[in-house]
């Protein structure tokens, strides 16, 4: 058995937009000549996932996440590509898919196990322990209809994670449990990941992505945007919704004197925004600022700071007096890096105005980090070093 | 993996398949009669009530002179019921479970046999009744070897009923029109079908144009006429001469009902292949 649990390759569907969708032979007859409107959910999607990876797929509304669950759990079928899964899959596409209202919570357990692949026999034994870990004993004989959401989710996701799946796919459903249940969850969740099993999940919670997950893939318009680190996979996320940018400026300097604009990360100066830098590459980092003239009197020197993992400084670059433009109104400072230091990770700036007395005016925390690649895996700096070993003795 | 455990698998799996159609079906059956007080019972009002109309119909008015003219009705009329019932349901099995469709994996040749199975379980129930009636009012004609005649006769109008239930499912998806000529058809079998008059009627006016056994190409044909051999089973003589049976005898209709399982596997066949062939598409298509 290979190691991959999921292999997609260059998967694309296709929808027949609803207007052109023929729902009756009269309509059927009418339209056959009227040239259909591609609309692609998915567009040449290649994914490999190994077992026991926990990957988050996130995305804008309507980028195609539900689609791509659905073609790998095999309810639709993909226009072109394959897609392969090893193992059983259990999915949660929606909540409390397969209840029936009118059934009582206990009537609905058999069926969706039953659904889901299990027997009767298998279900009997899990039965207590699905109950249990939905927290709905006093419920249990109650028709769901008269459930809440929240009762729900528990229910469907207890189901699906009793069938002990080796692979987990899950849409957006978790976010309708109280706090403890999405504790319970991810301690579920968790559970899974130790015994190996292979988690898809979506979520439109940047922090339980960060926080679940090894690896994100984010879509866009139907296309893998980025595939990568969870950090950045958010924060591209949030550069194309345009949350990025918060929606008032704040950081208002003395008298409100000093507002700072988006920082803007590149490989040259003025060039387009990048998050993920190669090790080793030119690197540039833009600063904007508004300034009022009294402001503009007292700033002597902009210190940017580059902070690593626990807010340690990597390097420290400064621009000052002579370096600043004189009037007030609008900056740009950019910091430009010609071969920045083989460094892996992720870095945050964090940019700081003084006086001519070393008087600290007012500092900016840049809201997004920007990450460096390197070849080696385990630690921050890749080192040249040669290994000698001879046996002293004999065992 | 060993050949046992593709095999346990593989046995496991068809249990799994077994339980969940079980569970459907229990599913129709609890929601239909969820919070009516007579439940079940309801499933024998239908028969009951056409069987009041029918016999004041052609009992007293039309006078077509069957004697016990609602046992002969019945006869026929419940395996009809069935049969109906089972494709109109059949219909509508994917369309109306479009939330599971959509969201679950899961074995989609089901659906239009828990149509079946639920129209099937009234049915048994109903004949159950029928019987006992029968015999609680005297009508021992039943207890005979044509009796045996049921099974055959079932045989046949199962495997019709799914095949066209499964055709009519998978069609209706795409082409919500099925349903709507699904309607009409059926009420026009209902009446093509010798299950208020007896064949005798049709088969005089048949043989005349040489076409008798064309008739029997419907395989609900010979299903009816069988199943009252079976259960009314008295080939009495009316007043204008015809007889109330299509024949007294067996052989008459084992070859009928050979026809009709020769078409209705044909149709077995076409109607899960097409089933097959479509149902990739559901998901999409609800
Ligand atoms: N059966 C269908 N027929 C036609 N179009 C569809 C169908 N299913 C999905 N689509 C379209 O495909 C696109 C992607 O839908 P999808 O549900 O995958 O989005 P999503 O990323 O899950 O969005 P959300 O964040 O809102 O859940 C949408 O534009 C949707 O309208
Ligand atoms: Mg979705």
């Amino acid at each position: 058995m290979t190691d991959v649990a999921i292999t997609a390759h260059e998967v694309s569907k296709r929808f027949a937009s609803h207007t052109e969708r023929a729902t009756s032979i009269k309509e059927r007859l009418v339209r056959r000549k009227a040239a259909s409107v591609d609309f692609y959910a998915l567009r040449d999607v290649s994914l490999e996932i190994a077992h026991g990876q926990s990957v988050g797929l996130i995305g804008a509304n309507g980028s195609g996440k539900s689609t791509l669950l659905k073609v790998l759990a095999g309810i639709l079928r993909p226009t072109e590509g394959t897609v392969e899964a090893r193992g059983r899959i259990a999915s949660l596409l929606e909540l409390g898919a397969g209840f029936n209202g009118e059934l009582s919570g206990r009537e609905n357990i058999y069926l969706n196990a039953s659904l889901l692949g299990l027997t009767r026999r298998e279900t009997d034994k899990l039965y207590d322990s699905i109950v249990e870990f939905a927290e709905l004993a006093e419920f249990i004989d109650n028709p769901v209809k008269h459930y809440s959401s929240g009762m729900y989710v528990r229910l469907g996701f207890s189901v699906a994670v009793h069938v002990d799946p080796d692979i987990l796919l899950v849409d957006e459903v978790l976010a309708v449990g109280d706090e403890h249940f999405q504790r319970k969850c991810l301690n579920k969740i968790a559970e899974f990941q130790q015994a190996g099993k292979t988690i898809l999940f979506v979520s439109h919670s940047p922090d339980l992505i960060e926080k679940v997950c090894t690896r994100a893939i984010l879509l866009d318009h139907g296309q893998v945007r980025f595939d990568g680190d969870p950090y950045f996979a958010v924060a591209e996320l949030q550069k194309l919704l345009g949350t990025d940018r918060p929606d008032s400026i704040p950081d208002e300097g003395p008298e409100g004197e000093i507002t700072f604009g988006p920082v803007v990360f590149s490989d040259r100066p003025g060039g387009p925004g990048m998050s993920v830098f190669p090790a080793g590459s030119a690197f540039s980092a833009k600063v904007e600022m508004t300034l009022g003239a009294n402001s503009v009197k007292a700033l002597h020197t902009v210190r940017t700071v580059v902070l690593g993992v626990g807010d340690i400084p990597i390097w420290v670059m400064t621009a000052t007096d002579d370096d600043l433009p004189d009037g007030p109104g609008t900056w740009e400072l950019d910091f430009f890096v010609p071969q920045s230091p083989p460094v892996k990770g992720r870095f945050v700036l964090i940019i700081q105005l003084f006086t001519e007395d070393e008087e600290l005016i007012t500092y900016h925390r840049t809201q997004h980090a920007f990450g460096v690649e390197s070849e080696h895996k385990l630690g921050i700096i890749g080192v040249d070093y040669k290994v000698g070993s001879t046996q002293v003795a004999t065992g | 993996m060993s050949a046992t455990s593709i095999d346990q698998r593989a046995r496991a799996q068809r249990q799994v398949r077994r339980e969940l159609l079980v569970g459907l079906i229990r599913k129709d059956l609890k929601v239909k009669y969820q919070g009516s007080v007579l439940g079940f019972l309801w499933s024998l009002a239908n028969p009951l009530l056409l069987l009041v109309v029918y016999s004041f119909v052609f009992g007293v008015v039309l006078k077509n002179g069957i004697p016990q003219f609602g046992f002969y009705l019945l006869s026929g009329l419940l395996v009809w019921n069935m049969f109906s019932g089972s494709v109109s349901t059949a219909t509508e099995s994917v369309v109306g479970n479009s939330g599971l469709v959509k969201k679950v994996r899961f074995p989609l040749g089901i659906l239009p046999m828990t149509a079946v199975g639920f129209n099937l379980v009234h049915f048994v129930l109903q004949l159950f009744v029928l019987l006992v009636v029968m015999l609680a009012t005297g009508f021992t004609s039943v207890l005979g070897p044509g009796l045996l005649l049921l099974i055959p006769a079932l045989a046949v109008a199962m495997l019709f009923t799914v095949g066209l239930a499964y055709l009519v499912a998978g069609l209706n998806v795409r082409y919500r029109d099925t349903k709507h000529i699904v309607e009409v058809v059926l009420m026009a079998g209902f009446w093509v079908n010798p299950i208020v008059y007896s064949i005798a009627q049709v088969t005089k006016e048949l043989n005349r144009h040489g076409l008798a056994n064309a008739y029997y190409l419907n395989p609900m044909a010979g299903v009816t006429t069988a199943m009252q051999r079976a259960l009314y089973a008295k080939d009495v003589v009316l007043a204008n001469g015809d007889h109330v049976l299509a024949d007294p005898g067996y052989l008459f209709y084992f070859e009928r009902l050979g026809v009709g399982a020769v078409i209705s596997l044909l149709l077995l066949w076409l109607g899960t292949s097409t089933y097959r062939r479509l149902s990739a598409d559901f998901a999409e298509e609800l």
